[in-house]
């Protein structure tokens, strides 16, 4: 079971909303299939995007995925320790693999991403 | 004919395991009315009959048969090749093969080309290399092309003392992407150069590109434009002789971003222009921004050292549309050769290939520059190459060197200012006597 | 590793000592001086073709072994090509000589653009992209021109979705957005799909016929009608010519722009990578945009110069290469016609299509084909009960190396899962054809019995299979610089 705590897209990317702050990542589902990840390319901090932006490039062996922002807000933080230690997202995608934080524009825009349950039933759909 | 070995026997054999009539079956889809054209090429040619008649077309081309008489360059030079890198580039081995994407089976080709990223890199005083280009001016906008994508911006600037076929290169892939350049006249003075150009560079600058020695031969510092570069967040591509690099000052230590050029000079034949080898090296800060191949170490299952072709994603063959660059064939048997070239002439022979150049060029210089009627065109430290201008159109001057005689290159084709000029170069093949022998022709032929 | 094998002071043979006067480098240079030499190898002669000789041991040629790679055409590479471009009036000729020097190798050029019109059905070409990535560009920004110079900025180009990634990375570098056209279930362009995506912003459709699937596209025709009705062009990527040439021409096909791979079709070596070349053909409408300069007959009467390079195409895409292109690839691909003669062409097509498809039927009680109908020069297979064995494309790969075998294009086309994509080319013989075939066959016998074995292979090379994550992540480009040197 996909954790409670976050909301999801389609593209497998998920949100977990801490006051104003969002902290996003790409979900396990997402780095099973990349396999090994070698690399992320990271947005600049200070950097506004909107929702469906490409924010961060991650890259495995065999792929390089784009990473849509599920929420439209300002780049505050990345984290960089996943320079040294890109395996952080396959082994812990939702925990210490996060990707970046940012500062919600609107924080109803959360709200219409698929909450757990929904990415679970999205993802047997996918097969 | 035409290499194939099958006899019409085992043909037959080969459509009774498919169940066909005839070998035209297979070609069913092709519509009847597109299928087998007749096509009006010249009968074909036996082996024996194949080299007769290109040693005929051979015998058209006038070309000086000692590398004395070759006092021509502007990027391809005409340099002393030893023996044993032909002995090298010819093992079947490495031309017949082809790219070693297996990594098992190609470790010789995979770790070759490892050894000349490091040698490249190691020459330019950069971090890492790719596994080449297709040509210098190719790798020109490429490295334009991997500003742009670093900085995000549009707009790239450079002066007329840039080898003029890669201005052009420039301008051709600039018009694809709708990049805007700012191109400068040259400085007459190369030291001018960087204070110059660092004048037109502002914080819309993707990249500043200069190249040294320049067209012209001449050698600048341009230590103080990369910092001004820098300071408004644009990168410095530098253009280099690599055979320069023997003794000049490197791209890194001038504090450039990227460094590129035309390979030729390490081994390559001049071919009448290609293949050529471009290389690339840059700060390690970029190097997922690299386009091409790059082979990187690693261990197998066992944990030997072993070399496979890395950091792919970044690829066509993965990436697409949005890959850094459209490449995939380069040029890795013109890559061999010149690490191959390096690892002949070795440490040393890097630096005495380089010290002759100088000196014969200088030498040269000061000789044809005192033939009455010549002029040198340009003061200032100059590496193998330099301008000269005659009292007399520069174009008779070839009818009258003969045919077996190279005296340069004329160019009034790029530069307005500089008509009845002629771009002098000059490197370890030219002896004093061929140097000597120049300046009497060429005070024989003013005089007339 | 080379860097590692040299000891402080040896060297092979010197140059010789200054014959001029020698002034001082300070001076000559302004003092733009580096630090301190290059640190390149410091070896004996022997040691460096010792060096060569055993990384040549540890590769594997088209001079050793059959080389099946779909979209490669791995063919035999003639010597006497070799031989011809080495000749000293041809590889030592510099490219700024004056014209008049160099008019063998100018008529030899003029002569292959009219070849590869002939060939093709083209009505003219720029021998100078590089690479067929390289025509791939320069294509797809004449089309670019064409387009602006007509009024109508076309932005869209379509590829299908089993193309190769050069396709919309050239599309894309020469400034157009791109968009996939599916493949039907006999696989071949989806039509309906086609349509559907047609439009007046369509500037052109890049396609490969046959296609990466090995697949003649039958209704190329229809799709010239349809691309060209809504005024875009067809592009022709050159990879697969050799299933066809001297049977069908790619402007009989209602192609406009094409690029060809020489060191494909036309029999030059890979050199491991490189150099190979790509010229871009066109039709009369399109010939303006061709790259300058172009081989022109002389304007001026002088009988020493008959052919001249011109820049006098003020339509030009302009100048896309530092000199001519790949000259020294060109003259051998260039050898090799004159000696095929068009009968010669034809043979090697035919033969070509005839070895694919019948490896075919020999792979298929192990390997079916992912599309059962005939193929041409090459078609793509797959691993099929092996799968239930957890046995993958890659294993199969592996394993053919330690038979003595180049394997097979693997997971390519991307629309195939697990794909092996298997061209013979026509100059392998047949028993090698049949060596190969029960190599594959025994291969799939022997990993349905012990999956496990496969799992491991290759075992006879001298590197296993390699750590490909450590490699992208660590990304050690470079050799360190090692401390003074001990006896190598």
């Amino acid at each position: 079971m996909v954790p409670e705590d976050c909301r999801y897209t389609k593209q497998h990317e998920w949100v977990r909303v801490e006051g104003g702050t969002a902290t996003v990542g790409i979900t396990d589902h997402a780095q099973e299939a990349l396999g090994d990840i070698v690399f992320v390319e990271m947005p600049e901090v200070g950097a506004a995007l909107g929702a469906g932006e490409t924010f961060a490039v991650v890259e495995s062996v065999k792929a390089a995925s784009d990473c849509f922002m599920p929420v439209s807000g300002k780049i505050s933080a990345v984290n960089e320790s996943l320079a040294d230690s890109p395996d952080k997202v396959n082994s812990d995608p939702h925990g210490e693999g996060w990707l970046v934080k940012v500062e919600l524009a609107d924080a109803a825009e959360v709200e219409a991403l698929m909450d757990a349950p929904g990415y679970e039933a999205c993802l047997k759909e996918e097969g | 004919m035409g290499f194939v070995p099958h006899v019409d026997g085992e043909r037959r054999r080969m459509l009774e395991a498919l169940g066909a009539g005839s070998v035209e079956d297979l070609f069913e889809d092709i519509p009847a009315s597109i299928r087998n054209p007749r096509l009006d090429l010249p009968p074909p040619l036996s082996e024996l009959e194949a080299v007769e008649a290109l040693k005929d077309l051979e015998a058209l081309n006038r070309y000086p048969v000692r590398g004395g008489d070759y006092f021509i360059g502007g990027g391809a030079y005409n340099h002393h090749v030893p023996a044993a890198v032909g002995a090298v580039t010819s093992i079947p081995s490495f031309y017949t093969a082809y790219t070693p994407y297996q990594a098992e089976a190609s470790q010789g080709m995979l770790q070759a080309i490892f050894e000349y990223q490091t040698a490249i890199a190691r020459i330019t005083g950069l971090d890492v290399s790719n596994a080449s280009l297709y040509d210098g001016g190719t790798a020109c906008y490429e490295a334009c092309a991997l500003a742009m994508r670093q900085t995000r911006r549009r707009h790239v600037v450079f002066d007329r003392s840039v080898n003029p076929h890669y201005r052009e290169l420039l301008k051709s892939y600039a018009h694809n992407v709708k990049a805007e350049i700012t191109e400068l006249d040259h400085s007459q003075v190369a030291a001018d150069s960087p204070g110059r150009i660092a004048e037109r560079v502002d914080d819309t600058a993707a990249a500043v590109i200069v190249q040294n020695p320049d067209f012209f031969g001449r050698i600048a510092d341009y230590s103080a434009l990369a910092e001004a570069a820098h300071a408004r967040g644009a990168l410095l591509v530098m253009i280099v002789n690599p055979v320069s690099l023997g003794i000049l000052k490197t791209p890194g230590e001038m504090g450039a971003d990227v460094a590129v050029g035309e390979g030729q000079p390490l081994g390559l034949r001049l071919n009448y222009g290609g293949p050529y080898l471009g290389f690339m090296a840059a700060r390690r800060k970029f190097m997922r921004k690299m386009p091409g191949r790059l082979v990187g170490q690693t261990v197998d299952e066992k944990g030997r050292r072993a070399y496979v072709l890395t950091l792919q994603a970044r690829e066509q063959h993965i990436r697409r549309e949005k890959a850094t660059s459209n490449i995939c064939s380069n040029e890795a048997l013109c890559a061999l050769t010149a690490v191959a070239h390096l690892a002949t002439i070795g440490k040393r022979g890097f630096v005495d290939v380089a010290r002759l150049c100088l000196q014969k060029a200088h030498y040269a210089r000061m000789t044809l520059g005192a033939v009455e009627g010549v002029e040198l065109v340009f003061e200032g430290p100059h590496f193998n190459e330099f301008v000269l201008r005659l009292g007399k159109p520069v174009e008779d001057l070839f009818r009258a060197m003969g045919h077996s005689f190279e005296p340069g290159i004329r160019l009034d084709r790029w530069y307005d200012g500089l008509s009845d000029c002629l771009l002098v170069a000059v490197t370890e093949m030219n002896s004093k006597q061929h140097i000597d022998e120049y300046a009497r022709r060429l005070r024989d032929w003013l005089c007339n | 590793m080379i860097f590692e094998k040299g000891v402080a002071g040896r060297r092979t043979s010197q140059y010789p000592a200054a014959d001029v006067p020698e002034e001082s480098v300070e001076r000559l240079t302004g003092g733009v001086l580096r630090s301190s030499p290059a640190e390149l190898p410091e070896m004996a002669e022997i040691q460096v073709i010792r060096h060569y000789q055993e990384l040549g041991r540890r590769n594997l040629s088209v001079d050793d072994a059959m080389y099946p790679l779909g979209s490669c055409t791995m063919k035999y590479n003639p010597k006497v090509n070799e031989a011809v471009a080495a000749m000293g009036g041809f590889a030592g000729l510099h490219p700024y000589v004056e014209f008049f020097r160099a008019q063998g190798t100018m008529a030899l050029l003029r002569d292959l653009e009219d070849l590869l019109c002939e060939i093709t059905g083209m009505r003219a070409f720029s021998l100078h992209p590089m690479a067929g990535a390289h025509g791939e560009w320069v294509g797809m920004s004449i089309i670019r021109e064409f387009h602006e110079a007509s009024g109508s900025g076309r932005s869209r180009v379509l590829v299908p979705d089993s193309c190769h990634g050069t396709n919309p990375a050239s599309a894309s570098m020469a400034g157009f957005a791109v968009e996939s056209v599916k493949t039907d279930d006999r696989g071949e362009v989806d039509i309906d799909d086609l349509k559907a995506k047609l439009g007046d912003d369509v500037a052109a459709i890049m396609l490969t016929n046959p296609n990466t699937l090995g697949l003649f596209e039958s209704r190329i025709l229809e799709i010239a009608d349809l691309v060209h009705g809504c005024g875009g062009l067809l592009y022709y990527d050159g990879a697969n010519f050799n299933a066809i040439f001297g049977k069908c021409r790619p402007a009989d096909m209602g192609f406009d722009v094409m690029h060809l791979n020489i060191h494909k079709t036309f029999a030059t070596p890979h050199g491991g990578g490189g150099p190979g070349s790509g010229p871009v053909g066109v039709t009369s409408r399109l010939e303006p945009f061709l790259p300058v300069p172009r081989i022109v007959k002389n304007p001026r009467v002088d009988p020493q110069t008959p052919l001249v390079w011109s820049m006098d195409f003020d339509k030009s895409v302009g100048r896309v290469a530092g000199f001519f292109g790949n000259v020294g690839v060109l003259i051998k691909a260039y050898v090799y016609i004159r000696m095929l003669g068009a009968a010669g062409l034809r043979q090697a097509s035919e033969d070509a299509v005839l070895a694919a498809n019948y490896l075919k039927e020999r792979l298929r009680p192990h390997f079916p084909p992912a599309y059962d109908r005939s193929c041409m020069h090459e078609f793509v297979a797959t691993p099929g009960a092996l799968t239930e064995k957890s046995v993958r494309t890659l294993d199969v790969a592996k394993a053919l190396i330690d038979r003595g075998f180049h394997p097979p294009t693997v997971y390519f086309p991307l629309i195939v899962a697990e794909a092996l994509m298997i061209e013979p080319t026509e100059t392998e013989t047949l028993e090698t054809l049949d060596r190969f075939a029960d190599a594959m066959c025994e291969i799939a016998e022997k990993a349905t019995a012990d999956p496990e074995w496969i799992h491991g292979a290759p075992y006879s090379t001298p590197v296993s299979r390699v750590d490909e994550t450590k490699a992208a992540r660590e990304a050690v480009l470079t050799a360190p610089i090692e401390e003074s040197a001990s006896a190598g």
